[in-house]
Parts: C-alpha cells; structure tokens; sequence
C-alpha cells in the first residue's frame, strides 16, 4: 500500500477517533485523499521533489520507549531554568517533561481537552488559511499529540519553554504528525524553543504543524532548531496570526536533517505590529532544506523582517521562497526581505526567489537575494594573521551569519547555536563575538 | 633573514617582478619607494604568500629556508607579517576575537597551549595603549566602518600583538592625517629591536622622517633599479623619479 492510502485507511480505520474536532478532520482527509500529496507539478513544490521522502515504508505509530533523562541533555537547554515538554514517539513523557505552569497553561493538546476546552476549541485550526497545503490537512486530520501553551492576559511566561519531540527504538521507519497550538493573549509574552530529535538512526518523517495567535500588544519568540539525524525529514508548516501592536519572531536554524521544508505563514490583521523571519541554513552532502515564507500584511502600518542566511557544501540544495503579500489598504506598510547565500562547491545549490505582491501605493518593501562565494581578499588577510585556511574559512562563514545569530534573545541557546555551528564547520575555535 | 633572488611573478599572464634582488638582515629597516605600477605592492603579498600570483622565476628564502611553497598562515608562522595597504572589512568577526585567533593559532603552530584569557587582555591593553587606541575598539567588527587611520592603527596593533620576525608595511601612511602618521611610527619603531627587521613600502619621503630607514631601494618596472641609504629618498623627494627612470632606462 503507497503512503496515500495508508494514510487514509488509518483514519478509517479510527487512527483518531476519540479525538475532538472529528468533522473538522473528517473534511481534511477528504481535502488529502482528493489531492494527495504536493508533486514537483505544483507552483509551491516545483524545486523541491517530496517523493523520494514519500517512498519509505511508514508505519504511522509506535509504543513509547525509554530515553533517559541524561540522554538528552545534549539536545536541550540545561543550564537555564525552562518548561520542558518532551514527546517519544508521538506520545507525551511525563518522566523526562517538567513543567510548573504558574504564568501560563502548559500542557499537551489531549490535556487541554480538559484543562482549557474552550481556548482549544476557538483557537485549534484558526490561523490557518482555508486553502492550505495538503501537508496541512493532513495534519489536521490525523494529529494527535502535542503541545497545548496559553499564556493569559498580562502575563510574562518567564522561562522559555522547550518542546522537543523524540523518536527512539521504532520498529520501522516512522511517519508522524506533531502539532503545536500556542495562544498568547493580550499584552502577554511568551519564548518557545522546539527541535525533532531521533536517536536510533531509523528514517522518521514528521509533518509538523503549530499555530501560533499573538494578541494585541504580546510579545513571541519562537526558535527552531533543525538537527536531526541525516536519516530523518521534516515538513515544519507554521502559521502565525497576530493582533495589533505585537511582535513576533521565528527564527529557524537548519544544520541537520535530508529533508526540511519550512512553510513560515505571518497574518497581519492588527496595525503597528511587527514580524520577524529569520533563518540560517547550513547543510552538506545529500541534504535539502526549503524555506517557504509569506508574510500578509492585511492592515497598515505594520512591519516584517525577514533575513535568512544559507551557507551550502558539497552537492547540498536549497531553496527560498519568500511572498510578502501587501493589502490595498495596507498603507504605510514595511516589509524588508534578504535571502543571502554561499555557495562553498560547484554542485551545492539554491533557487532563490522572492515575490512581492503590493497593492497599496504608500509602502516601503525591498528585498534583495545574492549567491556568492568567500571572499579570496578576506580569506588572504586572516591567513596572513596566521589563521589556517579552513579556520579562516570558519570565521568568515560565521561572520556572514551573525546578523541572524546576534538576534537570538536566550543566551544558552545563542551559545549551542555556535557550538553546533563551529562543529558542522569542522573547527575548533570560538566564534562567538 | 630574508633573501629574495632574481623573483619574477606575474599575475593573469602580466609580468609584475621582473628579477628583484633584495636581502634584509635582522635589525634592519629597509624603505621601497617607486612610482605607482612599480611592483611594490606585488611584492609585499608574494612575500606574504598571496596564492593569485604565480611566480616564475627565483627564491625567497626566510631564516635560511625557501618559503616559496609556504602558505600564508605558514609564513605568519614563521615571523613574517604584512601590514596592508587596504586592510579588508570582515563584519562579524570582532577585533578581539580576530586577534585572540591569530594569536593562539600562532601558539599552536608553535606547540605552545593557548593564551590565557586573563594574559591576553592584559597584552592587548598595553599595545593599545601603545598605539592610543580607545577602549571600545576591541569590541568592534573587524574593520568596518574604521577611517582611515583607524584601519592603519589597527594593523599595527596586530602586528604589536604577533611580534613578527620581519614586518612588511605597505603604504602604511596613506591615508593618515600627520597626528595618526606619528603615532603609527612611534607605534613601529618601538616594536623595533635588533632581531626583527621592517621592510616600509612608500610613495612619499613624509613617513621616513619618522621611521628612519638603513636601506633605501627604488622599484622601477618590477626591479630594484637604485639602491642607497636614507639621502636617496631625500633626493626623490626633491628631485622625483624621473631621473632615476632615465638613469635605469640608459643602462
């Protein structure tokens, strides 16, 4: 049976049943089983083929497993006090977990069925467009876990929250649906770590969704860590809508992995807020990481921010995308997009494009793509200093990187991002400034 | 120390050095001069291991052994340093982490573990203070957005840190306005001791009256063509190059 169908036949056969939201979930399956999964035909997909990820045998779930605590620490903040959630194999680990929700509602979505009904119910699916990608309807009828934060009004979640989803000790490779809904209400704030980790070396394919709703006046922080195993594929779809006056970041850093393809989706709706969009890419031998964004400015006098950086060896590929949509009444609109990228071989590539769509006359947008090598002259002056070449090299990558590392408001987490940086360059030397 | 011999390059199929000449000796400060296009610069980064030119002809031998297959950061190793004429802007990369790289890669290259935090502070405030060099400095991107003097000062603030065997400066005064030339030159000739030695590439007598040289050697079409000591830059101050073009072109 091809994925399609097992896929189907699992929702038929109840994979979900129980689970609330049942028409909603029985309209996107239908929705998937009419339009399957996106093809290279598709404007959205033309550069990026899902179907050798599509060819594993899948199953779609499996028993919990051990991980120990001390396991992985080397995938989470441990020196700085957080909320930490962790999944194994889809399900929620109480064990390895531990929250203590003073400020906020932190909890996994089945939990939430009964500690907050009534935000789930208004807010599950809300932010997402009525037309999503397939990717998204299927999620949306067969997740089944994941987490549930809501931060009330006025409120400051002081501890970042960290979501880590694990995969470990599977009997086959596995495909999984994660799901994430973050509500933060008016003139709250709220920073949120996540990363999908497996441990075992088998091939897991995970379609992750979040939603994120940012009230007037909140303040979000949201940062994806991707660095899985090379056995492992991500679609990550994000859908963020915020209120006036509120500021929200996602910020994504691609290091690991074959397959990631980011679907980052901002929803202006309330004036003189500001959107934040930035990423680094780093990848090698036989990886592909996709970044698709689109930011929609339906109201005036807002701002978005977008600044991803790609640095690509070997025969790796990447691909950006980056729509900003500006409404007719969106006057006094800013929108700033960068897509810069290095290109360290002659077979690691980028198709890089990016696509304005204004309709108000009082805006200011730019955006501005580049592909480039090292530059020879700075690599000449470092090594003059002494520093050898692959060091040199080193620098003059995290040098071009920086402007997004430097915006990374949790200092550990700025710090592992070096680490992991330094270690995929292959040095030992300390990058941080 | 350093020995180059009948050293021809060239760089895209164009002759740059067409047979230099030249032997410095520790505790020596020697000055090239020569008309713009003269090769000065081409020599200053073969020397320093510039990868672009290819060099056709002769040797550069350093403390008694060839270089020549050396790479830049080989060559840094051994003591030798090049004070750019255009330092390069690398933003990102903050002068102290810049230096404390170079320094503890020279280290390593040297076998020595690398230099505590704590020591190298201290050492990087005393050249500092050296070159009057203000405190926020060391916090800054590498190069960029400094003037002028502040690209120059900074080189030599480098160079104080790795204390090179031989230090090459080329055209450090351009750029400099008279209160930055002096403090550079005071900066270079207190680093001057009798076991290194400095090679001054210039245009203009101007930085010779504050950094005195032994040897003065004009570069003329990619050769030494006149070599003297520190009058004969007086005299082309005064007399420009044309004579000695004329003399080089007689022979």
């Amino acid at each position: 049976m091809n994925l399609k169908d097992k896929l189907i036949q699992a929702y038929k056969d109840g994979a979900t049943q129980g689970l609330s939201f049942e028409s909603e979930r029985s309209k996107h399956i239908q929705r998937f089983d009419e339009l399957g999964f996106p093809t290279i035909k598709d404007e959205e997909w033309k550069y990026t083929n899902l179907l050798p990820v599509l060819k594993s045998d899948y199953q779609l779930s499996e028993d919990e497993s051990e991980v120990t605590a001390l396991s992985i620490k080397e995938y989470i903040l441990t020196d700085t006090d957080t909320h930490l959630m962790v999944f194994v194999n889809g399900e929620y680990s109480e064990e390895l977990s531990s929250i203590d929700d003073k400020q906020a509602t932190i909890c996994t979505l089945s939990e939430a069925q009964l500690k907050a009904p009534e935000i789930l119910k208004h807010y599950w699916g809300s932010c997402i467009s009525k037309t999503p990608d397939t990717l998204v309807s299927l999620n949306t009828a067969l997740s089944k876990e994941g987490a549930f934060i809501h931060v009330p009004k006025n409120k400051v979640a002081e501890k970042p929250i960290q979501i880590i989803y694990i995969t470990n000790g599977v009997s086959s490779d596995l495909f999984l649906q994660s799901r994430n809904l973050i509500v933060v209400e008016e003139n709250a704030q709220v920073q949120i770590t996540e990363r999908h980790q497996n441990f075992d070396g088998k091939e897991v394919f995970t379609n992750a969704l979040t939603e994120i709703h940012a009230a007037d006046y909140s303040v979000v922080d949201f940062y994806k860590i991707q660095n899985d195993n090379r056995s492992c594929s991500l679609i990550d779809n994000t859908w963020v809508k915020q209120g006036k006056n509120c500021n929200c970041t996602v910020d994504t850093f691609s290091f690991g992995g074959k397959f990631i393809r980011n679907n980052l989706s901002f929803l202006l709706e309330g004036e003189h807020s500001e959107s934040n969009m930035r990423g680094i890419t780093l990848i090698g031998k036989n990886q592909l990481v996709d970044h698709h964004t689109m930011v929609d400015h339906a109201v005036p006098n807002c701002l978005s921010n977008e600044m991803y950086k790609g640095i690509f060896d070997d025969n790796a590929k990447g691909i950006f995308n980056g729509k900003v949509m500006v409404r007719p009444n969106a006057q006094k609109t800013n929108a700033f997009q960068s897509n810069n990228n290095l290109l360290l071989t002659d077979s690691a590539s980028i198709d890089t494009k990016p696509q304005l769509e204004i309709y108000a006359d009082d805006v200011a947008c730019s955006h501005g793509c580049t592909i480039g090598q090292l530059d020879d002259e700075a690599l000449f002056y470092l090594r003059s200093r002494g520093i050898p070449f692959k060091e040199a090299q080193a620098m003059l990558m995290y040098a071009f990187a920086n402007d997004v590392l430097s915006n990374v408001k949790i200092p550990e987490l700025k710090e592992k991002l070096n680490r992991i940086i330094a270690e995929k360059l292959g040095v030992d030397i300390s990058l941080e400034i | 120390m350093l020995e180059i011999k009948d050293l021809k390059a060239s760089i895209d199929g164009n002759k740059i050095l067409t047979g230099i000449n030249l032997t410095v000796n520790a505790g020596e400060v020697h000055a090239i001069m020569g008309p713009n296009g003269s090769g000065k610069s081409t020599l200053s980064s073969v020397i320093a291991g510039r990868e672009e030119y290819e060099i056709e002809d002769g040797s550069i031998t350093f403390d008694g052994e060839s270089i020549m297959d050396l790479d830049p950061e080989d060559r840094s190793h051994k003591g030798i340093f090049l004070s750019f004429q255009y330092p390069i802007e690398i933003p990102g990369v903050s002068v102290s982490n810049f230096l404390k790289t170079s320094l503890n890669e020279s280290r390593k290259a040297q076998g020595l573990e690398p230099m505590p935090a704590g020591n190298l502070l201290k050492m990087m405030r005393e050249k500092m203070e050296l070159l009057e060099i203000k405190k926020g400095f060391l916090s800054r991107s590498l190069n960029q957005g400094f003037s002028g003097g502040e690209k120059k000062r900074n080189e030599i603030f480098q160079m104080a840190m790795l204390e090179p065997k031989l230090a090459i400066l080329d055209e450090t005064d351009s750029g400099l306005d008279i209160d930055a030339l002096r403090i550079v030159a005071n900066g270079v000739n207190k680093l001057k001791s009798k076991d290194n030695a400095t090679i001054v590439i210039t245009h203009y007598q101007r930085l010779l009256d504050y950094i005195v040289p032994d040897f003065v050697h004009v570069l003329y079409n990619g050769k030494i063509v006149k070599s003297g000591t520190k009058e004969l830059a007086l005299e082309l101050e005064e007399k420009g190059y044309d004579w000695i073009i004329k003399e080089a072109e007689g022979k």
